[in-house]
């Protein structure tokens, strides 16, 4: 019946397991494990680029392969690393802060992660023939242009795991709106399912953009036709607006999960309710709208003309308004509260200040007539890696040690947590930092070499043993995420002393999460009960059969299908019998979709006498 | 009890009768919408005047389809209502942008 009950199993069991799942938290398991992986993959490609600019002319790598690894590692970072992490937290918090037994659509949840993996595979296998060259933001002509099948990778590899961000954004947009437990009203709910809900939002509006886009590159590269060829009648600057009509909402898809996490984790290790609660949604909403009104602020020397780019530098600095609310209120939050410096605090603690100068040179970037001397120089690199690692990884860190224990039921060795924290921190702001004034003094940003005499050369040293400093960080962390599997003590089911639902079951939960759906009697609603009640949540709904949903190896299919398909499409344009491998993988594709349609699948009840039997009143 | 049942029931029997009509009519207007369109086009009139009222009149058929077919008009709509309000504010956007400041 299921396989979650069987005690040992073996290696292959354990992975028809994982292949197959469609429940939450397995599949924010496997979000987490291939993000990690590809994370990996990109910091070594950064490092390799920091190798390379260490010393002035150096030849490390060459031109040639230079241009691969800034296209791979941009790309990798963005779409293969931070969103599947931003995935794993959503999927391994969100239901659990609900209330749900899992999310609305637990076979899209399973669908959108492989289609994510197999594009993600796709991209990556590039590297045999030839990584793509023209930048994460594949500017045309040089990405139309561009020899060689890389950007063809590109283009197919991003479209596919973009369909599975879509639905997985879809999938949390329907179950933050039907699936909240009785009297978890829109205003209790945590600040983490909050910024998850508006994120699903921006992934919905966003990402079709970028959808398009590549449709139309891909149209352009692989069958001649010419939708950015100016010779052709087609304008290239139509795919910058598309890519960044996708691509300025991206960064808040991926930082306001992350300022939801820091608003738990801070309100949790403060022993405070979050200060100004609702000024904090008011501000993600706000966040969310604005940052669709933006997105030319990237392209204020592309000749907008001035009228387009005062517009859009004032709503750009508008946006610094709500985000400068958020800061605030972390800060009061904190201000008098019982703090605990844990390492997920630590992680959260140090996001403060370094995302807030990111948030500063962002403003000075906004302002149009000032970014003529910024743009294309190391200063548009030093604030994005501000915003992003500062932001984004830092927050990754820190969520990665507060839901440790939920998702896999070891709480992560505090020790080496911290002693991870200090190398990556400091190297963070050695590499970074410097680049401001590196990109100040002239030194433009994806040339693959500078000259000596030029001043640049002792700057750019610090940067790259600040890189390797981060180097340094992130394999402590790994070395901690091992030792902790191994001599790691069980976690309580509230090992934090926490506000929010996620608590008040085991760690790891059960894989029907709930044995009875929680009554929400306010905001923080484990506070709540810790408080007023017995600290034990108050079951809404007596004690009945559960219904689950059957594990599934479709989406599997589905996804390879698709991956399978891009393959055929990308070599088609050498010999056309690849046309045949397109086809095969759209029947792969089309006929599992056909299973799924026409077979039956209802799903299984856990029976009341199992639930009771299972140690009633252990929680 | 039993009288209550009935009496729901006459109710729900009435709101479907006038359901009934509001389909029929915007359903009639549709077509007339259509026959419009292509009498405007074959009678030659200005473009000017043609395209904006052939564009208007497709806002009015889309607002129909949602509201009366596809019973947007019902209660409990609320969200679906801002997401697609959202939905067309963004690819208007999109559009008045792409009109505007791309240069050819
Ligand atoms: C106060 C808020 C912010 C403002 C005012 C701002 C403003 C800007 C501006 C004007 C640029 C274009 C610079 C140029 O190319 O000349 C830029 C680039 C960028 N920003 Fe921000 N930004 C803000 C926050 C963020 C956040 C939160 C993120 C990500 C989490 C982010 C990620 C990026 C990235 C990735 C780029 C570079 C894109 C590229 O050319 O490859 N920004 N920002
Ligand atoms: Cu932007």
């Amino acid at each position: 019946m299921s396989t979650a009950t069987a005690q040992k199993q073996g290696f292959g069991a354990t992975l028809w397991d994982y292949l197959t799942t469609v429940d939450h938290k397995k599949i924010a398991i496997l979000y987490l494990v291939s993000g990690g992986i590809f994370f990996l993959a990109g910091g070594l490609e950064a490092l390799l680029i920091r190798i390379q600019l260490m010393v002035p002319d150096n030849n490390f790598v060459s031109s040639g392969m230079y241009n691969q690894l800034i296209t791979m590692h941009g790309t990798t970072m963005i779409f293969l690393a931070a969103m599947p992490f931003i995935f794993a937290l959503m999927n391994i918090a969100v239901p659990l802060q609900i209330g749900a037994r899992d999310v609305a659509f637990p076979f899209l949840n399973s669908l959108g992660f492989w289609l994510f993996f197999f594009g993600g595979v796709l991209l990556n296998l590039s590297w045999f023939t030839g990584a793509p060259d023209a930048g994460w933001t594949a500017y045309a002509p040089l990405s139309t242009t561009s020899p060689g099948h890389g950007m063809d990778f590109y283009v197919l590899g991003l479209q596919i795991s973009g369909a599975g961000t879509l639905i997985g954004g879809i999938n949390f947009l329907v179950t933050i709106i039907n699936m909240r437990a009785p009297g978890m009203t829109y205003m209790r709910m945590p600040l983490f399912t909050w910024t998850a809900l508006v994120t699903s939002v921006l992934i919905l509006f966003a990402f079709p953009a970028l959808t398009v886009g590549l449709f139309l590159m891909m149209f352009d590269r692989l069958f001649g036709a010419g939708f950015f060829d100016p010779t052709m009648g087609g304008n290239h600057v139509i795919w910058e607006h598309l890519f960044w009509i996708f691509g300025h909402p991206e960064v808040y898809i991926l930082v306001l999960p992350i300022f939801g996490l820091f608003s738990d984790i801070i309100s949790t290790f403060s022993k405070k309710r979050l200060f100004g609660y609702s000024a904090m949604v008011f501000a993600t909403v706000l966040i969310g709208f604005l940052g669709f009104m933006v997105w030319a602020h990237h392209m204020f020397t592309t000749g907008l003309g001035p009228i387009a780019n005062s517009i859009f530098a004032i709503a750009t600095m508008a946006i610094a308004v709500p985000t400068g609310i958020k800061i605030f209120n972390w800060l009061f939050t904190m201000w008098g509260g019982v703090i605990r410096m844990t390492a997920a605090m630590l992680w959260t603690v140090a996001f403060i200040p370094s995302f807030t100068l990111g948030g500063f040179t962002g403003v000075m970037l906004a302002a149009a007539a000032a970014d003529f001397q910024y743009h294309d120089t190391y200063f548009v690199v030093a604030h994005f890696h501000y915003v992003i690692v500062g932001g984004v990884v830092f927050g990754v860190f820190a969520g990665l040690h507060y839901w440790w224990p939920k998702m896999f039921g070891k709480i992560l060795d505090e020790k080496l947590g911290k002693l991870a924290f200090w190398p990556f921190f400091i190297g963070f702001h050695l590499t970074f930092f410097i680049q401001h004034f590196l990109g100040l003094m002239g030194m433009p940003r994806r040339y693959w070499v500078f000259h000596s005499g030029d001043g640049l050369d002792l700057g750019n040293l610090i940067s790259t043993i600040g890189a390797f400093f981060m180097t340094l960080g992130t394999l402590i962390f790994l070395y901690n995420v091992i030792i902790t599997s191994i001599k790691g003590e069980k976690a309580s089911a509230d090992p934090w002393d926490a506000r929010t639902l996620e608590w008040s079951i085991p760690s790891p939960p059960p894989f029907y999460n709930f044995k009875q759906t929680p009554l929400v009697r306010g905001l923080d609603p484990l506070w709540v009960e810790k408080r007023q009640g017995n600290g034990k949540m108050t079951p809404a709904e007596p004690l009945g059969d559960i219904h689950m949903p059957n594990n599934s190896f479709i989406p599997f299919m589905i996804s390879l299908g698709s991956f399978v398909m891009g393959y055929g499409l990308i070599y088609q344009v050498d010999d056309s019998r690849w046309l045949f491998v397109a086809i095969a993988g759209l029947l792969i594709t089309l006929g599992s979709m056909f299973v799924r349609s026409v077979k039956d699948d209802l799903g299984y009840h856990i029976h009341k006498e199992d639930l009771e039997e299972k140690g009633a009143g252990s929680e | 009890m039993a009288n209550k049942t009935s009496e729901s029931f006459e109710f729900a029997k009435k709101k479907n009768k006038e359901e009934m009509k509001h389909h029929l009519i915007t359903f009639a207007s549709m077509i007339v919408f259509t026959l419009i369109a292509f009498g405007m086009v074959i009678g030659d009139f200005h473009r000017l005047f043609t395209i904006p009222v052939i564009i208007l009149m497709a806002v009015v058929q889309v607002a129909f389809q949602l509201y009366y077919f596809m019973h947007m008009s019902h209660k409990g709509h609320g969200l679906p209502a801002l997401m697609l309000y959202s939905g067309v504010g963004v690819a208007f956007l999109t559009i008045l942008a792409m009109q505007t400041i791309v240069w050819w």
